[in-house]
């Protein structure tokens, strides 16, 4: 252990620990911009300056480890006059519209500001970044430079992270920017919409693409506003609203969509254990007929663009299934309007996600009935929130509202495709099952469950033993790809989501840290846990659309309306 | 600035074989990726456009992103077109004291271009640089890899109308 003193306190920590963790566990709160909890110490925006007693030079915090006999000011005359020059050459390079920034409230430059309790005009005035300021080519992504504060954080997690190499740091000096290769349009690059360099950006320079205005719009319609909720909002949408991380707020979050004038509000794990029927019995035609193996799930859209685009050799090995929300839309627009009397033009329908690359699969002309989309657009957690927010709806005093009938049933392995290796146990708690006739003694698969960036296991389902394997996070995917490739990877079945965690660790929810993570994972397990069907195979509201509509899985219809193609996006690289 | 190239550069099956094969020291010796940058820009005529780029990412299994991020660091890689001249001034305080900014001048009125232009036949791009560690000969300039001391605006002129008369094409 190190011994030090921060402001006079003494504390003691671990070898390797920075001056920041000291002080941290001190609860001294030294400022931050760059450093991130989950990411390396980069160090370049030394707003964490700080006193050691005896040195010529101010250190920053983060990258400073904590040593033997540190005396260490955090708020002495000198730090303080350098943090508040610190940030005024920070805000030099820093649009200050506030007022109408989209990370008002949760900027962490905003935050700073405020701490440092700067209440002057900077005495430097602003000097933009770039011409180009805000590139609105994305349909995910919105890219704006003039509120960027170079701390490097979006860059470490595209490429990192990630490992998609959309943006990265050009320039240098003055002229640093983070752009996409050749100064490309965000909507023409590599991009996979994932949405996490809107996770980690501290500042409004990477948000999402608004759709709020659709939906308000669409009020002045008569259109019918059908929406579908995806597993993983439930789990977020209170935390977005300044709740406990992890509170469930499925009844409440119906309540405030039928207020704000949504017509119906249905589940979308209804169309989670649909996918899992149409997956499960792909598989087990794949594993019987020597079809393609190992079988990929494809319900994460950011995953599938960059299956596209890096892997398009391995396309036959994805799942044709379309995902959760195509499968909706394509219910939606093809299924339901007969089934209620009325026309698909008639019905304008939404779904709410923890995804900003859905917003991006929306728009796949694959998923689409006669040239109109089967999604009209998507809103995320972020966005439902802020909508909340502004119907003037007070989220925590509302009363529970169950889904609306007849896509308002789903079982907890439904739920469970908002975490990672969720997709997986959902999927081996009905192949189990409908292979072997067996009821399963444990259906909980802990193998496949947490954070580890991949895990494996191995299943015996009657004669066959079955391989499986289960990456989230790009990085961790693009190692069991390459795996694949090179033939050294015999599994079976393979669950990818592009982002760490899987969806409840979307880009499209409230900023995100690990810590954070564990909350939601728990929540996610103690609703499967809390439902009284966990298993797909006996949701009998899926059972009765195959019995009324769909036939059989894998079955005609099936492949017509819920089955997909994908196309090799490679040339992007060209 | 620049002026739209006549003779626009572009990649030719030769000189993607020559790219090829100069990426391919990286497999062997990352560690000399600024070298085999600077020998690929000099087949690429000089620069480093994307057509360049990708053709380079595919072979070195560096991302386009990174690629970009490095030449856009260092002052002698360019990713946009350039001539097949190129004219460095030094722009540093040694050189700016004994007379750099008449010599410029001259160099600007010959090659009739600003800095940062690149003449419209394709042949020349004029531009400013960092030290050339010369300030013992300065004013210098660099044409490519060629050196020229001790100059004077008359120097200067000559040289160009040298360079512009063809004296130096191989």
């Amino acid at each position: 252990m190190i011994s030090l003193t921060i402001d006079g306190l003494p504390v003691q920590v671990e070898e390797g620990a920075s001056v920041l963790d000291a002080a941290r566990k001190l609860n001294i709160n030294i400022p931050t911009l760059c450093y991130h909890p989950d990411q390396d110490v980069k160090a370049n925006c030394r707003i964490c300056v700080v006193e050691n007693e005896g040195q010529r030079t101010l250190l920053p915090a983060c990258a400073s480890p904590a040593a033997e006999g540190m005396a260490i000011h955090t708020n002495s005359p000198r730090v303080r006059k350098s943090r508040r020059h610190i940030l005024e050459l920070l805000l030099a390079r820093h649009a200050q519209d506030c007022l109408h920034c989209k990370r008002s409230g949760t900027c962490e430059l905003q935050q700073v500001s405020e701490d440092l309790h700067f209440v002057k005009t900077p005495r430097y005035p602003y000097r933009p970044r770039s011409a180009e300021m805000n590139d609105e080519s994305s349909m995910s992504i919105v890219r704006n430079a003039s509120k960027c504060i170079a701390c490097g954080r979006c860059e470490y997690v595209c490429n990192e992270i990630q490992t998609v190499h959309a943006i990265s740091k050009v320039n240098r000096g003055f002229d640093v920017n983070f752009v996409p290769a050749y100064d490309r349009p965000l909507g023409e690059s590599v991009c996979i919409n994932c949405g996490q360099c809107v996770q980690v950006c501290p500042t409004g320079a990477l948000t999402i693409q608004d759709s709020c205005d659709q939906f308000w719009d669409a009020l002045e319609t008569d259109k019918l506003i059908v929406a579908q909720v995806a597993p993983s909002v439930r789990i977020n949408l209170a935390e977005a609203l300044g709740e406990e991380p992890g509170t469930v707020s499925t009844g409440r979050l119906v309540t405030a969509m039928k207020r704000m004038g949504f017509h119906l509000v249905f589940d979308t794990d209804f169309t989670a254990d649909l996918t899992i029927m149409e997956e499960g019995t792909e598989l087990l035609g794949r594993v019987k007929n020597g079809g393609v193996l190992p079988m990929v799930t494809s319900c994460s859209p950011g995953w599938i663009k960059f299956c596209e685009t890096y892997y398009p050799d391995l396309l036959p090995n994805l799942s044709s299934c379309k995902s959760p929300q195509g499968m909706f839309g394509a219910l939606i627009k093809n299924y339901y309007p007969a089934k209620i009397g009325k026309r698909p033009e008639d019905i304008c329908s939404v779904s709410i996600m923890p995804c900003t690359a859905k917003k991006f699969e929306a728009r796949r002309p694959e998923l689409s009935t006669d040239e109109a989309p089967d999604v009209d657009f998507v809103i995320t957690v972020q966005e439902l929130a802020r909508m909340i927010r502004s119907a003037g709806i007070d989220f925590k005093s509302l009363a529970e509202t169950p889904f609306d009938n007849p896509f308002g049933l789903g079982s907890g392995a439904g739920e469970i495709f908002g975490a990672t290796g969720g997709v997986m146990e959902a999927a081996l708690r009905t192949v189990y099952e409908l292979v072997t006739g067996e009821t399963l003694k444990d259906i909980n698969f802990e193998a496949v469950r947490g954070f580890e960036g991949i895990k494996e296991a191995a299943i015996q389902v009657g004669d066959l033993p079955v391989r499986v394997a289960v990456a989230h996070g790009l990085g961790n995917a693009r190692k069991l790809m390459d795996a694949v490739r090179s033939g050294k990877a015999d599994y079976h079945f393979i669950e990818v989501m592009a982002c760490p965690g899987g969806c409840i660790g979307g880009g499209g929810n409230s900023i995100k840290n690990w810590k954070l993570m564990e909350s939601r994972l728990e929540a996610v397990y103690g609703e499967d846990e809390r439902l009284p069907i966990r298993k797909s195979h006996e949701n009998p509201a899926v059972n009765s659309l195959y019995e009324e509509f769909l036939g059989e899985p894998g079955g005609h219809k099936s492949h017509e309306l819920l089955h997909t193609v994908y196309t090799d996006r490679s040339y992007l690289l060209r | 600035m620049r002026t739209n190239l006549e003779a626009n550069w572009a990649v030719t099956p030769e000189t993607e074989q020559k790219i090829v094969d100069t990426a391919g020291r990286y497999q062997t010796e990352p560690w000399q990726l600024m070298h085999i940058l600077l020998d690929i820009q000099k087949i690429a005529n000089n620069s480093f456009p994307r057509e360049v780029a990708v053709i380079v990412s595919r072979e070195t299994g560096l991302s386009e992103a990174s690629l970009y991020s490095f030449i856009s660091y260092y002052a002698m890689f360019s990713p946009s077109e350039r001539g097949r001249y190129v004219v460095r001034m030094c722009e540093s305080a040694p050189c700016h004291v004994r007379g750099s900014k008449a010599v410029m001048e001259a160099i600007s009125k010959t090659l009739a271009l600003q800095p940062g232009e690149t003449s419209g036949d394709g042949r020349f791009t004029l531009e400013y640089c960092q030290c050339l560690g010369l300030c013992v000969n300065s004013p210098a300039v660099m044409v490519n890899e060629a050196v020229y001391k001790d100059l004077t605006p008359g120097r200067a002129a000559t040289l160009m109308e040298d360079y512009m008369r063809g004296d130096y094409d191989a």
